[in-house]
């Protein structure tokens, strides 16, 4: 299945949740803020949203800055 | 009484606000928050880096500090909306920096999406800290929409050039009843002792400590240079002659 994530085409596993992605990644969900097609993912409905083909997925996170 | 900062119905001691950026090892953050004893720190939003998924800069700031996320890399008021609901979604607070900043060269804010995203985000009850150019009447507009304060520029992001517009920001210290808050452009702890002293309520700064040859040392000094001018504007400056005044009596002198 094709998404896009931070900007990068890549392939996932169906029924791929926000939470299954993110443990495949090794990144803590507390740290991260996740905006899937353009709409906030609220942390506790990472387990339940499940990725789709053509989903567009923003993994963000809080960096040093001015 | 003591002399605390009221923003966003906080009460807060330090009027040194830190960045927390530039740093190559961002474990010195934590020294430098230390050595500048500030209590509001901010950060930005970026993409998590898949080949260091492990790396926050929230591991080095620490717990009981308020957090000041700015929407850097917005070139618009709909980017810094987006930005700001994103970094509220952290749960770390609902403070936000607004900063919208097109023009690549100078890094100055576009004051006009400022004021568009502050109103948008002033109503969805963020504590909002729009970053500007000192412009009055744009000041006024900030307030009027909800501001919880207002960041004039004293010379551009990251040149330590000091406070270029320093008598607008004199202006708006004057007229504005919102803390205002001096926010980049600041390179010595001089700077902003004069920024102080001139009755601003705090000033924000990361380069000036992030490209010192030790930062620690420097995040000291610039604690101390906001205390001092703190003190001095409480104090209240002496008037400014054109000529001399002498600081001994003019009586009793000793006559050959």
């Amino acid at each position: 299945m094709n998404i896009r994530i931070n900007g990068k085409p890549e392939s996932i596993a169906p029924d791929m949740s926000i939470e299954k992605l993110l443990s495949a990644r090794s990144i803590d969900p507390a740290c991260v803020v996740v905006e899937l097609n353009k709409t906030i993912v609220k942390k506790d409905c990472f387990g339940s949203t499940v990725l789709k083909g053509g989903d567009v997925v923003e993994i963000l996170r809080f960096v040093g800055g001015g | 009484m003591e002399d605390l900062l009221e923003i966003g119905g906080k009460k807060i001691r330090s009027r040194l606000i830190t960045g927390s950026g530039k740093y190559s090892d961002e474990r010195i953050v934590a020294e430098v928050v230390a050595a500048a004893q500030c209590d509001i720190i901010t950060v930005a939003l970026r993409r998590v880096d898949f080949d260091h998924p492990g790396e926050n800069v929230l591991q080095h700031i620490p717990k009981g500090k308020i957090l000041l996320p700015n929407t850097s890399g917005a070139r618009t008021a709909d980017e810094a909306v987006r930005l700001a609901r994103l970094a509220r979604e952290m749960g770390c607070g609902n403070w936000v920096k607004i900063e919208v900043i097109e023009d690549q060269k100078y890094l100055l804010p576009d004051n006009i999406e400022t004021l568009k995203a502050t109103e948008i985000l002033a109503k969805e009850g963020f504590v909002v800290l729009p970053y500007m150019s000192p412009d009055l009447p744009l000041a006024r507009k900030l307030v009027a929409a909800g501001a919880a304060a207002v960041m004039p520029l004293g010379a551009p992001i990251g040149s330590n050039r000091g406070l270029r517009t320093l008598e607008l920001i004199e202006i708006m210290v004057e007229e504005i009843n919102v803390p205002v808050i001096v926010d980049a452009g600041i390179g010595r702890p001089s700077h902003a002792a004069h920024a102080m002293e001139i009755g601003a309520a705090a000033v924000l700064l990361n380069t000036a400590i992030a490209s010192s040859s030790d930062p620690v040392a420097m995040a000291h000094a610039f604690r101390l240079a906001v205390e001092a001018g703190r003190l001095a504007f409480l104090a209240g400056l002496g008037s400014v002659s054109k000529t001399g005044r002498a600081s001994s009596p003019l009586t009793g002198f000793l006559d050959d």
